[in-house]
């Protein structure tokens, strides 16, 4: 193996310039898709992130089929919840919510508006609710008063330190109406948030619902996001079917198809690009064989097995590869690094369309180490299934006429 | 003295059907030859002189008719049969472009050694000594772009020599050398058969090396014409 590693090692440099032409043909192809998929994988991962600590966590546990028919009557008990929590270190905390719809009026405005009962030291932790205030302060753990959308205030022409009046429909239908002091506004980019949004605190919420100890969701914060599959699997074995732990892919299904139509995109085009460097390959290959039939044909008739000539050239094909895709790695990380520590901002309408939705107009790289390798990975298979040819030519190949040219 | 019988080759015919009109490249030929010969097999361009020595050489395949080398039936082994044979048992000397050219001349002698599996220190004090034998003892570390063209073909027969094979087979070894550099690998080939008991095979046309042969087998039309003793 060590005399096959030799000559392999030694035989790429044989034509030097050819060499160093596919090795820059897949240091390009290699360059490129890292940069693709990094941008294209950060800057998914930068918006699903950011929807995930905007409003609905990593996980929400609800009762059974709530999330199907969102109403106050689907509120459930959070104690077996809280029971099933313990123990479970990738759980960094458990927020809970009440949220349903209710009509706020102030003077002669009246809108419908998603009230959402919060523990407000929780969900300032989660959400960072506390960085959107654009007037006023942010809830007390027992406050008594509420936080207002601004497109809602706006409409209701209410401001810090007026009341609002709140009406609604209670758990299992008792009337709910009651007077708040507004503590302060917070901006949504989403504008649906921003037009109904009215932040209460949790223990104000259950009175003004009249729902004791009932939530209508429990938001599961992990601690790492790796960890999320198998802490919504354990809380599934452990809550039953009476309750349903969601994860984000589950709540938010639309996104999740974007992200998936999108990476597919960008996947046919890195296939296209790896086709057109394969075939750049293949010729080398090709090239390679008839030159050095001759070689071959003494190596056999001195007594090189066919295995032995296959390993060589197959090492030979990796060795190419492996120059061109370590450079292309190499090539890649700086610029990279550069786009993960400073994301490109984006301005004009497209930001607009991404602050709208609560996301910051960025569109940073991803360090994630398996996208580097997972190029390796993508150039290792294809040398491997392109060093079949050569490993067929060979082993057809008759010392006699390869000698004879 | 019983004189052994290296290679037995018994009525070999050899016919190439690759194009429409069939070629008898070998038409019975019989032959055998003993331990220790320096046998040149002579004859004209296409008299089938090649074909004879690849088929002992195992490196194709007689139509009908045997080839025993050291009482084994060679055209009966499989492809990776014959590889290992030849590996053990034969040395080959090419017309030209012998070598491995990204090899030194060290290496490449060591090169069959080392698919033999031959230990290191063995395969070291060989390699030296077939170099040596064949005056490239200061050359060991050239590559074979680094070499003329006879001392190319002198590291070709150190290489073939180095792992005792039981005969050498050279094929037209002399066809690209100048005169002074046929008559030192001449001078080479005939010291090692005489000090090694090396068998030697040619196949020539060059009359320097049928000068040097001790025995000649003229070959023509694909049958041996005569085979003359010296």
């Amino acid at each position: 193996m060590k005399q096959l590693l030799k000559l392999a090692s030694r035989n790429i440099w044989r034509n030097r310039r050819r060499t160093i032409i596919t090795a820059a043909s897949i240091l390009f192809a290699v360059f490129f898709s890292i940069a693709i998929s990094s941008i294209q994988e950060g800057t998914w991962d930068h918006m699903v992130n950011s929807v995930v600590h905007y409003h609905f966590g990593y996980a929400q546990i609800h009762k059974a089929g709530y999330w199907d028919d969102k109403t106050i009557d689907n509120a459930f008990d959070p104690a077996a919840s809280y029971d099933a929590a313990q123990g479970m270190d990738a759980i960094y905390q458990l927020v809970p919510r009440i949220e349903s719809f209710a009509l706020a009026s102030y003077k002669t405005y009246t809108k419908g508006a998603l009230v959402i009962g919060v523990d407000p030291d929780r969900e300032k932790s989660l959400t960072k609710a506390d960085e959107r205030m654009t007037a006023g302060s942010y809830l007390q753990s027992d406050d008594e008063g509420v936080l207002v959308a601004e497109g809602l205030a706006e409409y209701l022409k209410v401001g810090v330190g007026d009341t609002l009046v709140l009406i609604s429909q209670g758990y299992h239908g008792i009337n709910s109406a009651g007077k708040f002091p507004i503590r302060g506004l917070v901006k949504f980019g989403a504008p649906d948030l921003n037009k109904q949004l009215v932040y209460i605190g949790i223990e104000k919420a259950k009175w003004f619902y009249g729902t004791d100890n009932l939530l209508t969701a429990l938001v599961v914060d992990v601690k790492e996001p790796d960890d999320l599959r198998h802490v919504v699997r354990e809380l599934r074995e452990k809550l039953g079917e009476e309750h349903e732990v969601l994860d984000y892919k589950e709540m938010m299904p639309d996104l999740i198809q974007a992200r998936e139509v999108d990476t597919a995109g960008s996947q046919i085009i890195l296939m296209v690009l790896y086709l057109i460097i394969g075939f750049g390959i293949f010729g080398t290959i090709l090239m390679m064989l008839k030159e050095r039939e001759y070689e071959f044909g003494i190596l056999k008739a001195i007594g090189m097995r066919t295995s032995q000539l296959n390993i060589m050239l197959w090492l030979e094909t990796i060795f190419l590869g492996m120059i061109g895709c370590v450079a292309g790695i190499i090539v890649s990380m700086p610029l990279v690094y550069y786009f993960y520590r400073n994301p490109i901002e984006l301005s004009g309408q497209m930001a607009e369309a991404y602050e709208r939705f609560g996301v910051q107009p960025l569109l940073p790289a991803s360090m994630d180490f398996s996208i580097f390798i997972g190029q390796a990975v993508v150039i290792f298979l294809m040398i491997t299934v392109l060093s079949l040819y050569p490993m067929y030519k060979i082993s057809k190949l008759k010392p006699v006429e390869a000698m004879r040219g | 003295m019983t004189e052994e019988i290296v290679i037995k080759v018994s009525d070999v015919h050899k016919t190439y059907d690759e194009t429409k009109v069939p070629v008898k490249a070998l038409r019975g030929v019989t032959l055998d030859i003993k331990k220790g010969e320096f046998t040149a097999i002579v004859g004209p361009s296409g008299s089938g002189k090649t074909t004879l020595l690849n088929i002992i050489g195992g490196l194709d395949r007689p139509t009908t008719g045997s080839v025993v080398v050291n009482g084994m039936d060679i055209s009966t082994l499989s492809d990776n049969q014959l590889i290992d044979f030849r590996k053990t048992n034969i040395g080959f000397v090419f017309q030209s472009y012998n070598l491995i050219p990204v090899l030194t001349a060290r290496e490449n002698v060591e090169f069959v050694m080392l698919l033999q599996k031959v230990d290191k220190a063995k395969r070291d004090a060989r390699t030296k000594e077939m170099l040596q034998a064949v005056g490239l003892g200061d050359r060991m570390h050239n590559k074979p772009t680094e070499l003329s063209g006879g001392q190319q073909q002198r590291v070709a027969v150190a290489r073939a020599l180095a792992p005792k094979p039981s005969f050498i087979l050279a094929d037209e070894p002399t066809a690209n050398l100048d005169s002074s550099s046929t008559a030192n690998l001449l001078d080479i080939m005939a010291q090692l058969n005489q000090e090694e008991g090396m068998t030697f095979v040619f196949s020539t046309h060059d009359q320097r090396v049928i000068d040097r042969a001790r025995r000649v087998v003229t070959i023509e039309d694909g049958k041996v014409l005569k085979d003359e003793w010296r």
